[in-house]
């Protein structure tokens, strides 16, 4: 047999609820579109299997194992690598079996239920056709010595290759992997007797693998990134020479072997290999000197670009993003140019040219091109006054590519989105009139009419937006206003503009946009001289979504309310109190942006930035992560000025109420005696069926019924707002600043809603006072107690916010308030409820039926007709037709 | 002759000279140029719903012109024969409103090419073998039905395998191997594969499987996305007698793909292309010397053990194909060092 190259697979371990707490989110929200992103990011990292673990106990694991599997079948990006399917269930595993079209891994089947239960599932492996792992864990327990490792292994091969005749290729050994330096004496050895088994079973049972999971060995060194690292190192590289040649690895949780400092190295190794025995004492004195360590020098500026031509200079600028001599540089161009005009149809469209097309191949990311913007926008805004001039002087018009109307609709205030597509058609030379936020409709298609306007764009990220948006093409349809409508933001999407939009204009072509990046695209096209096919074919690709929509409805089975209620979540309340808050009624909070810097989540930054990838792994991207590091050095630098000059002023507000739960919703009292009801808040249950015993969640059955003390939390949060700063940045042509600065506001207000809730669980309900997680668990929602938002999946109900803000007297005391719609303003602003019970978690209610509308349309006293148009987006049926039909 | 003593001594064959499957049966009925009332026959003369174009259901109704036709192929001079159950599932067959009919027109299929096999068994003296062809059904496990909902299916594979051992079952008692084929995707394979090993551990019987995927086009994939060599390792603990490709491409453009799985496959290599590429009114005119002429170069190249042909072949096309391989030294299975080989849609390799 020739000598096989030395190889080491690593396995992706980001989609596995019980080592990712995004992921469980995700998974447990439903986003199954999110969630397979993480996939993709994994194989896209380099993981060349994937490990799918859905085994958490509220979780119905093994749909989750199938939907999950059966989405990322239809990603050609994350499906080209094989699955391992990872349960202690071994349902969830068959489950996973009955899903893959690809040879894969079964993670695991052990001993532990003895050899008939083992032989029996190796079997089903053999004729599902897949690998497995086998754990070393036997009737008596997990093997720890590197004698009863070994041991075991040996049995289970035996049994295998001898009496099954399974593959001894296909066999991977996975000898348990267990924290060393854990202060028990004990454990000392554990990475010892990993290594040494590793080396017993590679040379003993031939053809068989050696796995494991490698984050636990550096477990009792959490939040030390810097000596974890060293250590998954150190590790790897003694238990790879042994004969380890798979291994479940964060791949960006690894240094070289060799890059490690000296002197950490030699500690590291010293407790992987038990070495001394003061191994564990001597890394811990210097680990704290390594926490918080890594990467980032400061780079030299370079400055050979100045000495180039004019021309190449300005290109430079704008594919760089420096504006810091543009002006004196296009004052240089118009100089030698003959009229103004050439300058920006000569160097600077030529830049602009170089920057859409970088950002057409995906070399350049949007926050770069945005800063291109700013460089172009302010060399053009120079050269304006000199074309006037001119202008004045000749009598000519400027010509434009085209002009787009662009507006967040009524009652919505949210626009970081839309002012990045306003920005992106500006660079592709298109004239955009941005009319802002909460714009009402006549004003929309009244300015629209005026301006000659090729195209108009709407925008919205809450779902009341959604019929804003239907009213809009409906009264263009009454006013045979023919020109195309472009649909975006963040709770839009093909299928509610195919369905619900489409439908209500014939005059002219809808077409929903993903994201920035597609709609200089689209607008072309539009513009185009074949505008008449391209908007058949976005009809007739309209007209097939609705179709499918429709024939999709009822694929999924729904229970009936009653049984739903019966079947909704439950704990023995008479073993269960819940804890007092330390004081109830209302009280507000002015945090400052010092402190909450802390708890901000930097991956929806990014993502903002249509950057998708997590923080802080991003800067590790090949591709994106200089992007992705100038980025964040602007925010900085950004949040700094935001600090030392005040120009933020964050406000909150929370209080406590006695409550009980009431059926689906809850009630809450004006004292202790819970004699008189204060006000309700209302709750929707899910209705899919499921197809084990898991409950049908409500979000108030967290909340104890009548004849227990309960209590329910409410609060509003905003980082404020700031309209000087941001005129001040338009003024200036910079767009990029302003779009930073709304994005750094959003993220302040969810930092400020982390933050509360932490001093709510420490301080003000108290039910934690010893909590102590990192920052990192606390936006991987690691603590008890959860704070739904209305309007989100466990309560989709916009509405619900009027009686919380009522409840909190937000605009009094935080300077919040509603639009008609229900968005909340300052748009950086956070509101929800408060639930205390440890087993509360997230959940989404997915899609009801006609007689949870009809229920719940009574309790909340509106027409059915009323509450089908509040919760359009989570009907499972066609408002207006026969529920027979 | 036992089933087992002929698939020994069709093995034996097969290790002197190429075998010869059988071609097109869908081409040979459309020449019957039944009507509807000729697919109905006197059994189905009330049935609710139109049949024509239900081709097993010949099986029943006109169960002659079935047998003639494997004749024909065993005077061409094929070796095996695919029974006409392409099919015979209660899946396929709910078309049709026959999914009640899917066993007994599975086990007629299975007769029917029995009694002509062995009809030329006793003429000959040469062992002749059947084929219990297990097809795709019209369901896919591992593509959605609907594009806006990626993770929906319209049937689970406990469904799917529960059909094809039905099949299976039916069939079981006449014939000698089970081909699974015209696999697009591996999936539904699998789940024909799991059903055919259950069938085996809870009856004993043990019929040979053969897998025959589908690479539809030139992106040398299957329809559900994988490669041929990744297609190799999710159906290889069937540990076949034989794997290979059918449909979908004529000879000329399945050429690399079948290079691609003889280069890895440690068993035979079956493969029946189409009559090259169907032209604009959807038929195919390659004629039998050109299709000849195309197989025979993978004969003569040592790339093939079993041969036939798929749509548009007729006997003429395999008595063309048994002539040009004539001489031709069978394929040696490849063989290859141990490792663990493992596919999502690209295979995957960790030497042992």
């Amino acid at each position: 047999m020739a000598v096989a190259v030395p190889t080491f697979v690593n396995v992706g371990e980001r989609t596995n609820v019980t080592g990712s707490a995004r992921f469980r989110k995700l998974i447990t929200e439903g986003d199954y579109a999110e969630a397979v992103s993480v996939a993709r990011q994994q194989v896209e990292n380099g993981a060349q299997v994937i490990d799918v673990n859905m085994d958490e106990g509220l979780l119905d694991s093994v749909e989750a194992m199938t939907v999950f599997l059966r989405m990322i079948a239809g990603e050609p990006d994350v499906a080209r690598v094989p699955v391992m399917i990872d349960s202690s269930k071994w349902e969830v595993i068959e489950a996973g079996l009955q899903n893959v079209q690809g040879k894969a891994i079964v993670n695991s089947i052990s001993l532990k239920e003895g050899e008939e239960q083992f032989r029996e599932h190796a079997e089903k492996c053999l004729a599902y056709g897949a690998a497995v792992v086998v754990m070393a864990f036997d009737e008596t327990g997990q093997a720890d010595t590197a004698d009863r490792k070994f041991e075991i292994c040996e049995r289970a091969y035996r049994i295998l290759v001898d009496e099954i005749g399974f593959p001894p290729e296909d066999i991977i050994f996975d000898p348990n992997i267990f924290a060393v330096a854990t202060g028990i004496e004990e454990h000392n050895n554990y990475a010892v007797d990993f290594i040494e088994a590793t080396k017993r079973i590679r040379e003993n049972l031939p053809g068989c693998h050696v796995s494991g999971g490698l984050s636990n060995i550096s477990f009792s060194f959490r939040g030390n990134e810097p000596v974890r690292r060293a250590m998954h190192s150190v590790f790897l590289y003694h238990a790879i020479k042994a004969g380890m040649d798979m291994g479940i690895v964060n791949a960006g949780q690894l240094d070289i072997y060799d890059d490690i400092d000296e002197e950490l190295r030699e500690l590291v190794e010293d407790v992987i290999l038990n070495r001394r025995d003061d191994a564990t004492d001597r890394l811990l004195e210097t680990a704290e000197r390594y926490r918080g360590q890594g990467g980032g020098t400061a780079k030299e500026r370079d400055l050979s670009w100045r000495e180039a031509a004019v021309g190449d200079r300005i290109r430079h600028a704008l594919v760089h993003g420096i504006n810091e001599f543009i002006v004196e540089d296009t004052e240089e161009a118009r100089q030698q140019f003959d009229r103004p005009l050439h300058v920006i149809e000569g160097p600077l469209m030529d830049g602009m040219n170089v920057v859409g097309d970088l950002f057409g191949d995906g070399k350049m990311f949007l926050p770069q091109v945005v800063k291109s913007a700013r460089v172009m926008k302010q060399a053009v805004a120079h050269l304006i006054p000199f074309m006037e001039e001119e202008k004045e002087a000749a009598g000519e018009e400027q010509s434009s590519n085209g002009r787009i109307v662009l507006a967040t609709v009524k009652g919505d205030v949210h626009d970081i989105g839309k002012n990045i597509v306003g920005v992106v058609l500006q660079c592709n030379g298109y004239d955009v009139i941005d009319l802002g936020v909460m714009v009402p409709c006549e004003k929309i298609l009244e300015t629209a009419r005026k301006e000659k306007a090729d195209v108009i764009g709407l925008s919205g990220l809450i779902t009341p937006s959604l019929d804003e948006m239907v009213f809009v093409a409906s009264e263009m349809e009454r006013k045979q206003i023919e020109i195309p409508l472009l649909i975006g933001g963040a709770t839009t999407s093909p299928a509610h503009t195919a369905v619900k939009i489409d439908p209500a204009i014939s005059v002219a072509p809808v077409i929903h946009v993903l994201d920035a990046s597609r709609a200089v695209g689209v607008v072309s096209k539009l513009l185009s001289d074949s505008r008449d096919d391209y908007a058949r074919d976005v009809r007739a690709d309209l007209a097939r979504i609705r179709e499918r929509r429709l024939a999709a409805r009822s694929s999924k089975k729904r229970v009936p309310l009653a049984e739903a209620r019966r079947k909704g979540w439950d704990c023995d309340w008479s073993q269960y109190t819940p804890p007092r808050p330390n004081w109830t009624g209302v009280k507000t909070f002015e945090p400052d942006v010092a402190t909450l810097v802390d708890y901000i989540d930097w991956t929806p930054f990014f993502f903002t930035w249509e950057m998708k990838g997590s923080y802080p792994a991003i800067f590790d991207d090949p591709n994106r992560g200089e992007a992705a590091r100038s980025l964040f050095d602007d925010a900085q630098a950004m949040l700094k000025q935001i600090v030392d000059e005040g120009l933020l002023k964050p406000r909150a507000v929370c209080g406590f109420w006695p409550a009980n739960r009431n059926g689906d919703d809850v009630v809450l009292y004006t004292d202790d005696s819970r004699t008189t009801v204060l006000d309700r808040f209302y709750g929707l249950r899910q209705q899919a069926a499921k197809s084990n015993d898991r409950p049908h969640l409500s979000q108030f059955d967290f909340l104890a019924p009548e004849g227990n003390e309960d209590w329910i939390g409410g609060f509003a949060v905003t980082a404020g707002d700031n309209p000087d700063v941001l005129a001040a940045f338009e003024k200036a042509k910079d767009d990029y600043s302003a779009i930073m600065f709304k994005a750094l506001s959003d993220r302040l207000a969810e930092a400020a809603a982390e933050w509360l809730h932490e001093q709510v669980r420490k301080h003000h309900w108290g039910y934690a006072p010893d909590e102590a997680h990192s920052k990192r668990e606390l936006m991987e929602e690691a603590y008890a107690g959860i704070r739904p938002a209305p309007g989100y999946p466990s309560q989709p109900d916009h509405t619900e916010k009027v009686t919380l803000f009522k409840l909190l007297d937000a605009p009094e005391n935080a300077g919040i308030s509603l639009t008609n719609s229900f968005a909340m303003m300052p748009a950086s602003s956070v509101s929800g409820v408060y639930l205390s019970h440890p087993d509360s978690h997230y959940f989404a209610v997915g899609r009801i039926e006609r007689d949870q509308v009809e229920d719940y349309a009574a309790r909340k006293g509106w027409t059915v007709e009323e509450c089908e148009r509040m919760l359009a987006p989570i009907l499972d049926y066609a408002p207006g037709a026969e529920s027979a039909a | 002759m036992t089933s087992g003593e002929r698939v020994e001594a069709l093995a034996a064959l097969g290790r002197e000279r190429v075998l010869i499957l059988d071609g097109a049966m869908g081409t040979q009925i459309q020449d019957l140029k039944l009507d509807e009332e000729g697919y109905r026959g006197e059994r189905f003369a009330d049935w609710p719903s139109a049949i024509k174009g239900n081709n097993d259901i010949l099986n029943l109704t006109t169960p002659d012109a079935v047998k003639a036709i494997h004749k024909a192929y065993f005077e061409a001079g094929s070796d095996i024969v695919e029974t006409n159950t392409f099919s015979a599932t209660s899946i396929a067959q709910a078309d049709y409103g026959m999914q009640e009919l899917a066993p007994e027109i599975a086990r007629e299929g299975a007769r029917l090419a029995r009694e002509a096999a062995d009809a030329i068994e006793a003429e000959t003296g040469t062992p002749r073998g059947v084929a219990g062809a297990i097809g795709p059904t019209n369901k896919t496990l591992s593509i959605s039905p609907d594009v806006n909902d990626p993770g929906f299916r319209d049937i689970d594979f406990e469904t799917i395998r529960k059909a094809y051992h039905e099949q299976a079952a039916a069939m079981a008692e006449h014939v000698d191997f089970f081909l699974i084929e015209t696999v697009f995707d591996t999936l539904n394979a699998k789940a024909a594969i799991k059903a055919l090993l259950d069938l085996k551990a809870e009856t004993g019987i043990d019929r040979p499987i053969m897998i025959s995927g589908t690479i539809t086009d030139r992106s040398g994939r299957t329809l559900s996305g994988q490669t041929a060599e990744a297609f190799w390792y999710s159906v290889r603990h069937a540990r076949p007698w034989a794997v290979g490709l059918n449909c979908a491409l004529g000879a000329e453009e399945m050429r690399p793909y079948i290079a691609e799985i003889a280069r890895v496959a440690d068993t035979r290599i079956i493969t029946y292309p189409n009559a090259g590429l169907p032209n604009d009114m959807g038929e195919y005119d390659e004629t039998p010397d050109e299709t000849s002429g195309f197989v025979g170069e993978w004969a003569r190249s040592g790339l093939v053990n079993i041969l036939g042909g798929c749509c548009g072949t007729t006997p003429e096309h395999i008595r063309a194909i048994a002539e040009s391989v004539k001489g031709a030294k069978p394929r040696r299975p490849a063989r290859r060092e141990r490792a663990m080989r493992l596919s999502g849609l690209e295979p995957f390799e960790l030497s042992a």
